[in-house]
């Protein structure tokens, strides 16, 4: 289609390659497509090269932010590994990756399987989109106001607690999100709400494109329905559910704005969480220095998870061929 | 959820399936619906309190219905805060961002996908590494280096921010898409004459629209919706964007319940407009982004 449109006269005819070798690439190949990249390289060497250099060189001093940061060596990295916020930080990350990923994940698989295989074709397919839809729907919005509607909620005088006085459990109000002990857990099933659309939605669409011949002859062989999401679903939206483990694991190590927006890492740091801390340590703290180490932690963190998911994906890939 | 499962556990033997699947089916759709309505309660809590008045909401609670159509929150907000001020702002920002980011991806994947340049491979890499890095890891030597040259504060800061950002991961799924884009075209096209600058737009953009059209609605919704940045470089009532408006005035005398909730209300129309504006695109676009 496209073709039709590019221009009878050429513009540069002293290039032109003669018709005895048509596959030939003019000359300058390559050397011109580095023109294209250009742009993009700048910016990207502006906005996240050297800010990041300047993060990792930051780590190693202690700054306030004015004035000019002194040279400590690795001291920050010292103190981060004794400081006990530091390391309940990383615990609560590990309850988020609970939240967002193991059981939105789990969920989700069910649930796209239920919509797609038991809703959407004994029903009609609207009524799964609808219910999809419904699922889907905290994903669209700003976490940070959902946040902030959920912390109302979850409030002493919220209504959440006056829910539980409707239905009769008025002995279990709790200040939900004011108590280290409930924080935590709170926190994590207002997150299962914000995540399990995504990888419902993910699911659904990687359904549409499995052979429905593959379910029609797992039913005539007898095959139950758990047979089949076993045998065949699960196997067959592997590679989604990779991207969805991935993206979600990356999502919960970065967390912020429902934190941020619920407990403000509160109470006595029940819900404190890296991306947070060093949020905190930059700004509210001054501790340019510090907050910087924490960062730089983190990142490692995160190119290490990424590396470990891309690694085990190539070799379960291997694997299958070899199989 | 465990629950659905066992419901819908069909009988081993082949015999009487579908029939007791079609009594089952019923249960599951009633499991699934009313999995699907708890996910919308907060929403009924919100639009309950946002028309509630703050007398009403003390004396019978967050539960109850309000006694009368009270739309004063919803005034109060919205004037308080200067709404369509923040709205522009986050419009501005993220209507920028997208179409800023998308020339930009095409632009590198171009250079990667088709142009295939030397070390590719670590290009792209880099540009997805970039994408998972966390913003903390950035946003000090970025606001320090904004306040030195005058961006502090200012939206351009946060636009040019975020083009690099989002153009990171548009980069990443465009050369993956351009990289199998058909050579015998583009040979064709080279063959016509036609160079770099002319296959670009007359040939590998016309094809590659609609993949386009999914990144400038991703970048716009992802963008409407960040914080940290906007919470860290947009101090300002005349340049902050609509979740960090909301997210600043938490806790403020102004904010009672009803119009937290009705704060929250008008904060979320937009984002719930757009997404039903889109939703047919982007439904297409996730598994586009899944499938790389």
């Amino acid at each position: 289609m496209a073709l039709t449109e590019t221009p009878a006269v050429p513009r540069r005819p002293a290039t032109r390659p003669e018709s005895a070798r048509p596959r030939r690439k003019p000359r300058d190949g390559r050397v011109g497509y580095w023109l294209y990249l250009l742009p993009g390289a700048v910016l990207f060497l502006l906005v996240i090269g050297v800010p990041l250099g300047g993060t990792l060189y930051l780590s190693l001093t202690k700054w306030s932010g004015v004035g000019d940061p002194t040279f400590i060596g690795f001291d920050n990295y010292t103190r981060l590994f004794q400081d006990e916020v530091f390391w309940t930080s990383f615990k609560n990350t590990v309850a988020m990756i609970v939240a967002m990923v193991v059981v939105p994940t789990l969920l989700g698989l069910l649930l796209a399987a239920v919509l797609f295989d038991v809703i959407g074709r004994r029903f009609r397919p609207r009524t799964a989109a609808a219910l999809r839809a419904a699922f889907y729907l905290p994903q669209v919005l700003p976490v940070v106001v959902a946040g902030i509607v959920w912390g109302w909620i979850l409030r002493p005088d919220g209504a959440f607690n006056s829910l539980l006085d409707v239905i009769g459990l008025g002995a279990l109000r709790h200040d939900w999100l004011g108590d280290p002990d409930t924080a935590l857990p709170t926190v994590m099933a207002v997150m299962i709400w914000v995540q399990i659309g995504y990888p419902i939605v993910v699911f659904m669409a990687a359904l549409q494109r499995v052979d429905p011949e593959l379910y029609e002859a797992a039913e005539v062989d007898g095959a139950n329905w758990w047979h089949r999401f076993r045998s065949i679903t699960l196997p067959q939206i592997r590679p989604e559910t990779f991207v969805v483990a991935l993206t979600c694991t990356i999502a919960a190590l970065k967390v912020f704005g429902p934190v941020f927006a619920l407990t403000r890492g509160g109470p006595e740091n029940a819900t404190n969480v890296p991306s947070y801390f060093a949020y905190y340590t930059f700004f509210k703290k001054l501790q340019v220095g510090y907050g910087s180490a924490i960062s730089t932690v983190l990142t490692l963190i995160i190119i290490v998870v990424a590396a470990l998911f891309i690694w085990l994906q190539y070799r379960g890939e291997r694997q299958n061929r070899e199989v | 959820m465990a629950v659905t499962l066992v419901t819908d556990r069909a009988p081993r033997r082949k015999v009487g399936d579908r029939h007791h699947r079609g009594a089952s089916r019923w249960i599951v759709l009633a499991l699934v619906t009313l999995a699907a309505l708890a996910m919308l309660v907060p929403f009924v809590f919100m639009l309950l309190n946002a028309f509630k008045s703050p007398g009403d909401y003390s004396s019978s609670g967050p539960l109850s219905w309000p006694s009368e159509f009270y739309t004063k929150g919803l005034t109060t907000y919205w004037t308080e805060v200067d709404f369509p001020l923040k709205f522009w702002n986050s419009l501005l920002i993220s209507g920028s961002v997208a179409v800023l980011a998308v020339a930009v991806s095409l632009f590198n994947a171009y250079a990667l996908g088709i142009g295939k340049v030397k070390g590719r491979l670590w290009i792209v890499g880099l540009f997805l590494l970039a994408n998972m890095m966390p913003q903390e890891a950035l946003i000090y030597p970025l606001y320090y280096a904004a306040k030195q040259i005058g961006l502090y504060n200012t939206q351009l800061s946060v636009i040019i921010i975020f083009t690099v950002v989002q153009s990171a991961f548009g980069t990443y799924l465009l050369a993956s898409v351009l990289g199998t884009f058909p050579r015998s075209v583009l040979e064709a096209a080279a063959l016509d004459g036609a160079g770099k600058w002319t296959v670009l737009r007359r040939v590998v953009f016309p094809n590659v629209r609609p993949t386009l059209a999914v990144l400038l609605i991703f970048f716009f919704i992802w963008t409407w919706n960040e914080f940290l940045i906007p919470l860290v470089m947009l101090i300002d009532n005349s340049t902050q964007t609509i979740p960090v408006a909301l997210a600043s005035l938490q806790g403020d005398r102004l904010m009672d319940a009803p119009t937290t909730n009705a704060g929250a209300l008008i904060s979320l129309v937009p984002a719930v407009l757009f997404f039903i504006i889109f939703q047919r695109t982007l439904s297409r676009g996730i598994t586009a982004g899944a499938e790389k």
